[in-house]
């Protein structure tokens, strides 16, 4: 072959060949706004992609850093009017990566470890996350803090970073079927994710209640894994097709009108399974099917119902972050908004740049730490200026970051998942 | 190749940390937004003050190596494209608003700024910038100023010369000179100000620039218009204008553009009709609903299939948006797309709309056409393929056509993206070889080493004079003009 790349997922050929190199996406890109280089934009990636694709340039390590550097928020294909899909290029350029000498150990260690090993089962993660649950509230994990901060301000960080655990975990409170608290509207099924499973159990309650509130008969599937979005995002699609298949399997002895998910990056992956595996004899057409189903938790709250007769109890100032794989992605950025403009006594204040990534980005705030702060100082300050009480975000990576924001900024103001402010608000009963 | 040495001399001048040689970054540094065009830099630099870049330009006329001023490269007639022996000078790290002077309505910013950025600015002071070319969002008023770039708001408003009122730029030989300020009348020597205007990075490098702001419209209104065919609303474009009416945007979009413009914006846009008209209105109440209704009139006159008006302004500016990625849109039919601008004066537009449609027709491409209808200022764009050279030279032969239509209806090549490298050979044919000659004289005037951005707008030929070339590589370097 005549390229620089050794492995088989290689970025597309006809998707290189779809940018004109107009340059339009330049301002929308969080990295090239960091530097204001060329070598970090959209454009100049597509290029540099190209070149090996060409066999013009060596997978350089300079090559594999801007490729980590990138965000994968896609903010760039929301901008391109050519119609550019540069999140799958960018994907399939890590994988590359991955397969080179020029990927950083720390990131290799977090795919290894965690994307292999620990995310696909869930026993293991739900050990991993105990253990994690007592480190973090023991005197040994303060202690701990205390020596990373004298070795190394990084790790000091990036151990502050993780969110802290949850006390209870949501598959181990709830049955796998739980009934509507009143007329049977839809039967969903709600996938906990891996992360939510045991970081964010308070918002798959919320999840939960809201849903049963609203007429759902809500299936928590038994044997569910990790959906694959993780080690997709961060060049591990080998891995990430498997537990795409293996989610498929744990999903397919129930009946249901939508699968929901209350994580963006989860939903947008569930939505791409009909993709990725569009030539696989055996799952192709389940996948296409399931994919079909999936709504994020705002979308179909906003499709399905009408909100206008709900009110807060007082008056709220809230404001509301857009999860880069909610409206990047899946394109679903007017939903979550129309809905908390229909609820009465919420004040919705615009959020400026509402659509730029956090930092967060899977894991890329642990593998680029500094990057992802100066990106997340700019969210924090935005987010400042609205004087918003609460800022509203639906995905937990976000929900993870901008809490963290707020802790190092010293910030007042609730960082809280919409379906959390919703569960709030609609009362058991409110929905004849 | 740029020796070593001298690579090094460079690096002392703008720090390690300003300087590459990277092959990535040579890369992402060897392209603008012209299609086809390229060319490898042997080094980039990120000046950070003007006297680096003076510094840079007084080496670069001891050893002889070429300079390339470079802003966001949104460029599309290849004016930021290396050439070979070059090294890219990048000024997009400039991005500092200096002063807002609200008492002399003038604002003095870094080249880097983004032109948006610029009219966002003045807008917190009921202020307004109104050059807004389609790529306003990324695009720096450096290479707004260098280009004297047009926008939509060209036929009420004028373009960027009509908002530079002074410029500090290093020249070709490295002096730091000042020229123009906020004087209203200014008759002091030369007027050195408008000849940088537009001369597309080869007569100096701006580092600062003085830009006038006027009074922000109170009111504006877009209106929507649908036709049949290109030529009705031609017609009721040159009625608009001839009426004494002067809206703020008048932009005409065929059916092709339209159907890519939906397929990216979703905004609703009609893709079964022929040719729609975006028109806007704009400045005091009653003149603008008047305006308005008169629009109206005199598209139902010639044939409009409907009338609409954006019902506020939000709709108004997802249209304007929608309208402004116009030329990427397109992309989204072919890999390649080539754009040009060619420009009549705006009474023989329809003469080169219905020219436009029989050479397409013979020559057998697909071509999107769109553009700044208001002042005759067109931008016809060939869908084709870099990939295979039979397509990319009948889209070459349009371009020829065309442009040679437009010369002989009184037009222009290029009403706003420059001569560049891209349209080099067809200059002459407009401005005459006298012309030409003249325009070559000012830049070894002003450039005797020809070392700022050669070997755009036009070749100078090498004096007789100096070493003689030794290899063929040489020679053509010498052809080129570097
Ligand atoms: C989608 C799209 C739409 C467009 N629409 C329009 C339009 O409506 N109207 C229009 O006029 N153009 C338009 N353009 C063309 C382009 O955006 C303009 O020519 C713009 O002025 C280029 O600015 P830039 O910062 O990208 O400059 P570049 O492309 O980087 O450079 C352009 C020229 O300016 C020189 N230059 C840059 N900075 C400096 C400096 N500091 N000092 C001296 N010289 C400098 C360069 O050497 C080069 O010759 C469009 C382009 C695109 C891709
Ligand atoms: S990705 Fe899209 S917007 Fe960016 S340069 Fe390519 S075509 Fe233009
Ligand atoms: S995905 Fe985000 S960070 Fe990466 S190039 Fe696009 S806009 Fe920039």
């Amino acid at each position: 072959m005549n390229n620089f790349y050794s492995h088989l997922d290689l970025p597309s050929e006809e998707i290189i060949s779809s940018c004109i190199h107009c340059g339009m996406c330049l301002q929308s890109c969080p990295t090239y706004n960091l530097t204001f280089d060329e070598l970090s934009s959209p454009r100049g990636r597509i290029r540099l992609i190209k070149y090996v694709a060409e066999g013009k340039l060596q997978l350089t390590e300079k090559f594999a850093y801007e490729m980590n550097f990138c965000l994968d928020c896609q903010a760039c294909e929301t901008a391109c009017p050519a119609g550019v899909k540069y999140g799958s290029l960018v994907e399939a350029a890590r994988v590359q990566v991955e397969h080179s000498e020029y990927t950083s150990s720390l990131s290799r260690l977090i795919k290894k470890v965690a994307f292999r090993k620990i995310l696909p089962n869930f026993k293991y993660l739900k050990l991993f996350a105990k253990l994690l649950r007592f480190y973090q509230n023991s005197l040994i994990g303060k202690f701990a803090a205390k020596i990373l901060r004298v070795i190394s301000k990084k790790l000091y960080e990036v151990n502050r970073l993780a969110p802290r655990v949850s006390s209870f975990f949501t598959d181990e409170i709830f049955p796998e079927k739980i009934q509507p608290l009143n007329e049977k509207k839809f039967t969903v099924l709600f996938p906990v994710g891996c992360l939510m499973n045991v970081m964010f159990a308070e918002e798959n309650k919320d999840t939960i209640e809201l849903l049963t509130k609203l007429g759902c008969e809500v299936i928590i599937p038994k044997k569910q894994t990790c959906c694959g979005s993780l080690p997709a995002h961060n060049g591990d699609l080998e891995q990430a097709r498997k537990l795409a298949k293996a989610t498929l399997e744990s999903f397919k002895e129930y009946d249901f009108d939508f699968v929901i998910s209350n994580s963006a990056g989860c939903g947008a992956f569930m939505k791409e399974y009909k993709h990725i595996l569009k030539d696989d004899k055996e799952y192709s057409s389940l996948a296409k099917k399931f994919s079909d189903k999936v709504k994020d938790i705002t979308e179909f709250l906003y499709q399905n119902y009408d909100f206008t007769q709900f009110k807060s109890e007082e008056p709220l100032d809230i404001t509301y972050h857009e999860p880069c794989h909610l409206v990047h992605t899946q394109k679903v950025s007017n939903e979550p908004k129309l809905i908390l403009l229909q609820i009465q006594n919420l004040n919705l204040i615009p959020l400026n740049e509402a659509t730029w990534c956090c930092g967060s980005a899977g894991i890329y705030n642990v593998v680029n730490y500094e990057p992802a702060l100066k990106i997340l100082e700019r969210k924090m300050n935005n987010i400042k200026n609205t004087n918003a009480k609460i800022v509203l975000t639906g995905n937990p990576g976000c929900l993870g970051q901008i809490r963290y924001g707020k802790e190092i900024f010293n910030m007042n103001v609730e960082v809280l998942h919409p379906v959390t402010l919703l569960n709030r608000i609609i009362k058991s009963g409110d929905l004849k | 190749m740029i020796k070593e040495i001298v690579l090094n001399k460079i690096k002392s001048i703008v720090g390690a940390d300003n300087f590459t040689t990277s092959d990535e970054h040579r890369i992402v540094y060897s392209y603008d937004a012209t299609p086809v065009l390229n060319q490898l830099p042997d080094a980039v630099v990120f000046p950070e003050n003007a006297e680096q870049i003076s510094a840079i330009m007084k080496l670069a006329n001891e050893e002889k190596f070429a300079v390339i001023p470079r802003g966001a490269g949104t460029g599309l007639s290849g004016g930021s494209i290396p050439v070979e022996n070059s090294i890219v000078l990048v000024m997009t790290k400039w991005r500092k608003i200096i002063e807002l002077d609200i008492d002399n309505q003038t604002i003095l910013v870094e080249p880097g700024v983004i032109t948006e950025t610029i009219d966002l600015e003045a807008n917190k002071f009921n202020l307004f910038y109104p050059p807004d070319p389609g790529s306003i969002k990324v695009c720096t008023i450096g290479g707004n100023v260098a280009e004297n770039a047009g926008g939509l708001r060209g036929l009420k408003y004028g373009v960027t010369k009509n908002y530079v009122l002074g410029i500090e730029f290093v020249s070709p030989t490295g002096e730091l000179i000042w020229t123009g300020g906020k004087n209203f009348k200014d008759v002091a020597g030369y007027n050195l100000r408008d000849i940088l205007v537009g001369s597309e990075g080869t007569l100096g490098i701006f580092t600062k620039i003085l830009l006038r702001l006027i009074p922000r419209p109170k009111l504006s209104k877009t209106i929507l218009a649908a036709f049949s065919t290109n030529v009705d609303s031609g017609k009721a474009v040159a009625e608009i204008t001839s009426s004494g009416i002067t809206p703020a945007m008048l932009e005409f979009l065929d059916n092709t553009t339209i159907k890519c413009v939906e397929d990216y914006a979703k905004i609703g846009l009609d893709t079964s009709i022929n040719s729609l008209l975006i028109i806007e209105v704009d400045g005091k109440t009653s003149e603008v609903e008047d305006d308005q209704n008169k629009i109206k009139n005199i598209c139902e006159k010639n044939n409009a299939l409907y009338v609409k008006i954006a019902k506020d302004e939000n709709e108004a500016n997802k249209l304007k948006a929608a309208r402004r990625s116009a030329f990427s849109a397109l992309a989204r039919v072919s890999p390649t797309t080539i754009l040009e601008d060619a420009t009549v004066p705006r009474s023989k537009l329809p003469e080169m709309l219905e020219a436009i449609q029989k050479i397409v027709k013979e020559e057998d491409v697909m071509l999107g056409n769109f553009g700044h209808a208001g002042d005759g200022n067109l931008h016809p764009t060939c869908l084709t393929d870099e990939g295979n050279s039979t397509e990319l030279h009948k889209a070459e032969k349009t371009f020829e056509r065309i442009f040679n239509t437009a010369i002989k209806l009184g037009g222009t090549i290029t009403g706003e993206h420059g001569v560049g490298l891209a349209k080099k050979n067809f200059l002459e044919l407009q401005i005459g070889s006298a012309g030409l000659e003249f325009m070559k004289k000012i830049k070894s005037v002003w450039d005797p080493n020809n070392v700022l951005n050669p070997g755009k707008i036009f070749s100078l030929k090498p004096k007789c004079e100096g070493v003689l070339p030794s290899n063929k590589n040489q020679i053509k370097n010498f052809e080129e003009g570097i």
